[in-house]
């Protein structure tokens, strides 16, 4: 632009404008304030610094790294072991307690809770469900009726060494036989033992039905493991039927399927994958979802 | 971008301003309220108050480690910070108040930046002079004495500094102990780097930004231009008395003649005592903080020449145009604006006053699982499960009972709990601790209750005191 042109001056303010004019409307040309320019240049200089001290360039094949070589993976990581030499006192304090003192200290009680809860979100959640209440098949584990044991010791063995897992030698065995496929049992037999398991609950049984020939095939059948009263053998995993809790469901239909299919559910055997503290904290936990014996 | 417009600056330096010294009323009381304040900034955390052996010993104190606010006799927990947002609530309703009432006299007299302002620039004053030597020396050039004038002002204001930055961190633990600390150099990394932020912010907000700061920084000009009216008191230039403006000479000449000129005589000093560097007699303005120093400077002038004092005073706009229109001055501090402020400062300050004195040193809090809600136990019962959180203020260790109310038949446990009292749990609360339990509240399936709510009570197996909370207790 020619050096000869002069600003135009705002009679007003005497302040010079840009020269635009709007419909009549000029725009005063009010210089910055300086202190408000050095902090503007002083941000184009730390955001130069920035780009050299970390990851700033997008590549072809890659980014550029930063003089720092900093990454947010490694800063996760960091955190992580900050968490774990945080935590290690109260750690080791769990790994040193037994399971009942632990119940009985309010503090390593709730740090195990705490641990217990968040193994559990990344274990357990998937078959047990988000609050420990299962579904069909799948044990709930606030309920009170416990397959191998509610009592913090057998809950720890049950989740160290699973349910029918091969892989470990002291998992929890036991096998309910199917009566319907290897012809144990005849439909009109599974149909009286049915009723007369469903009577075992309180349940009225269904009109017709013959309780006393059901109870004869239970006895000669089922009594070797869930016993002449129908309580269940923890021994062997044989659930008590005398209870309002059905794993597989408390209908007919649904005791009938068990005779007919035997069979039963599989856990894995966590020592495997968890630390013997984090099983702790998990049994703690399980215990303390209110079922526990 | 617009055209660069040869000759024009890029940008614009802001222009210094050197406050001249003011002497009168207003000065004084800003002179009595600086000392007061800031005595009571420095030496507020060295006042002991006694509660006991287990508590801390100091009246206001910012527990960061325990959380927990202490303040006379109240002590605020992390769950009770509703009191401090009651606190800001009264704050800025007192601030409003206020405005109605005679404008930004927060601003001038009490905002923490004109307080340590007026003592760094009385630094300035005592060192390098007054308002003309100041200006003269900063347009002449560097001589030794002038290198020491300064060296010794930037000294006195960095020890200012770093006393109030100082202060601040006693505030937030035992204050004899960290200034005993803090002289061996044993205390905490993070008092002294907080010492250095405070020292680093009060010599630059002080010091060099000053006006600056309620010019660009601070957001309550823009409120308080929003929130004045008519009829508050602000610093006013009264023009219906010193227009039109003429010197004395003039004006001493045109009142011979038999005219009446105006009783201002353009003399400037308003200006040249301004802390802010503004006119008043362009009106009230934005930069104005109503500190009053013109009224001072002008009364001076005023008595010199022999006219009336006041040509600016606290007034308000209603009254300048009263005077215009020949009517007399009336001042309405009662007005539907001030009743509502009064009011809601009062109902908010009740609100707070009678929480306060319901305040129990126990308190329980109740929250249900909500997976499952519930579940059927072996028998059929019902069961239903609870996080409680029980909270003990006292400074020993006390015994709760945990109660149910409403349900007959229920069987109420907690995990981990094992003594009882009547058939109910028994937990122990250290002393200013909370404690969690996990309780479970049983009710067989015959006796499900019709009312589903449940009511939890803790008793103090002592003292009997009582809290309680309430929830639902969820069946199929």
């Amino acid at each position: 632009m020619s050096a000869e042109k002069r600003p135009e001056i705002d009679a007003l303010t005497g302040t010079a404008t840009t020269g635009h004019d709007w419909d009549g409307i000029k725009e005063l040309n009010t210089p910055l304030p300086r202190w408000w320019l050095i902090t503007f240049y002083a941000c184009i200089v730390w955001a130069i610094g920035y780009w050299i001290a970390y990851p700033a360039w997008p590549l072809v094949t890659g980014f550029t790294k930063g003089v720092f070589h900093w990454n947010s993976r490694a800063s996760v990581s960091d955190d992580l072991k900050e968490l774990t030499a945080m935590r290690a006192t109260m750690n080791e304090k769990l790994a040193a307690a037994s399971l009942a003192e632990i119940e009985r200290a309010p503090e390593l009680l709730s740090f195990a809770r705490a641990e217990g809860g968040a193994a559990f979100a990344i274990n357990c959640v998937p078959c047990h469900g988000a609050g420990g209440q299962g579904s069909k098949g799948y044990p709930n584990l606030n309920a009170d009726r416990w397959l191998w044991g509610g009592t913090l010791e057998a809950i720890q063995t049950t989740i160290a060494h699973g349910v029918r897992w091969d892989a470990d030698r002291d998992t929890h065995t036991s096998l309910m036989p199917s009566f319907g496929h290897d012809s144990l049992l005849n439909g009109p037999d599974m149909s009286d033992v049915a009723d007369y398991v469903r009577s075992l609950s309180g349940n009225t049984p269904e009109e017709g039905a013959d309780l006393a020939a059901g109870q004869s095939i239970f006895i000669q059948n089922c009594a070797p493991c869930h016993g002449e009263d129908g309580r269940g053998n923890i021994e062997l995993g044989a659930p008590n039927l005398r209870t309002q809790v059905w794993l597989y469901g408390g209908s007919k239909a649904d005791i009938m399927d068990r005779i007919q299919n035997g069979g039963g559910g599989v856990m894995p055997a966590w020592a495997s994958r968890l630390d013997p503290t984090t099983i702790k904290a998990l049994a703690v936990f399980v215990h303390s979802l209110g079922g526990g014996k | 971008m617009h055209e660069e417009v040869p000759g024009l600056p890029l940008y614009a330096a802001a222009a210094k301003v050197y406050p001249q010294s003011a002497h009168g009323v207003y000065r004084r009381i800003k002179w009595i309220l600086l000392v007061v304040t800031l005595c009571i900034y420095y030496l507020l955390p060295f006042v002991r108050w006694n509660r006991g052996p287990s508590e801390p010993a100091q009246a206001v104190l910012v527990d960061l480690t325990h959380r927990k606010f202490y303040f006379f006799f109240i002590e605020i927990w992390p769950q009770e910070v509703y009191y401090l947002t009651g606190l800001l609530i009264l704050a800025a309703l007192s601030l409003f108040l206020m405005n109605a009432l005679a404008g930004r006299v927060w601003c001038g007299y009490l905002c923490p930046q004109t307080i340590w302002t007026d003592l760094f620039l009385a630094t300035e004053r005592w060192t390098e002079g007054d308002r003309r030597e100041r200006m003269l020396k900063d347009t002449g050039p560097w001589t030794i004495a002038r290198v020491k004038e300064k060296t010794l002002k930037h000294f006195i204001w960095l020890m200012i500094a770093w006393w109030t930055g100082g202060a601040w961190v006693n505030y937030f633990t035992d204050a004899p102990t960290l200034v005993h600390d803090l002289a061996m150099f044993q205390a905490p990394v993070v008092a002294y780097v907080w010492i250095g932020i405070l020292t680093f912010t009060t010599y630059v907000l002080a010091g060099f930004m000053r006006e600056q700061v309620c010019l660009f920084m601070c957001p309550w000009p823009r409120i308080q231009a929003a929130l004045t009216d008519e009829n508050a008191l602000n610093v006013m230039y009264r023009y219906d008395r010193g227009e039109p403006r003429t010197s004395f000479k003039k004006s001493a000449a045109l009142r011979v003649k038999g005219e009446h000129p105006g009783d201002c005589i353009d003399c400037g000093q308003c200006i040249a005592v301004c802390p802010t560097g503004v006119d008043i007699r362009d009106g009230s303005c934005l930069g104005c903080i109503q500190c009053g120093l013109c009224i001072d400077a002008c009364d001076t002038v005023m008595k010199k020449i022999g006219r009336q004092p006041r040509l600016i005073a606290y007034d308000t706009d209603v009254n300048v145009a009263r005077r215009l229109s020949g009517k007399a001055n009336v001042y309405k501090p009662i007005r539907s604006r001030t009743i509502l402020y009064a009011v809601l400062i009062a109902g908010v300050g009740l609100v707070m006053l009678s929480a306060l004195a319901e305040r129990k040193n126990m308190s329980v809090s109740v929250m249900h699982d909500r997976n499952p809600m519930f579940v059927r136990t072996a028998d059929g019962s019902i069961r239903n499960a609870w996080t409680i959180h029980i909270a003990n203020r006292a400074s020993n260790s006390r015994q709760f009972m945990i109660k149910t109310e409403s349900f007959d038949a229920a069987h109420v446990e907690a995990i981990g709990v094992s003594s009882a009292a009547d058939g109910w749990p028994v937990v122990e609360v250290g002393p200013d601790q909370i404690r969690e339990v996990r309780v479970l509240v049983t009710v067989h399936a015959a006796h499900l209750p019709s009312k589903q709510s449940l009511r939890f009570e803790i008793v103090d197996l002592e003292s009997g005191e009582k809290a309680s909370a309430t929830d639902n207790f969820v069946a199929p």
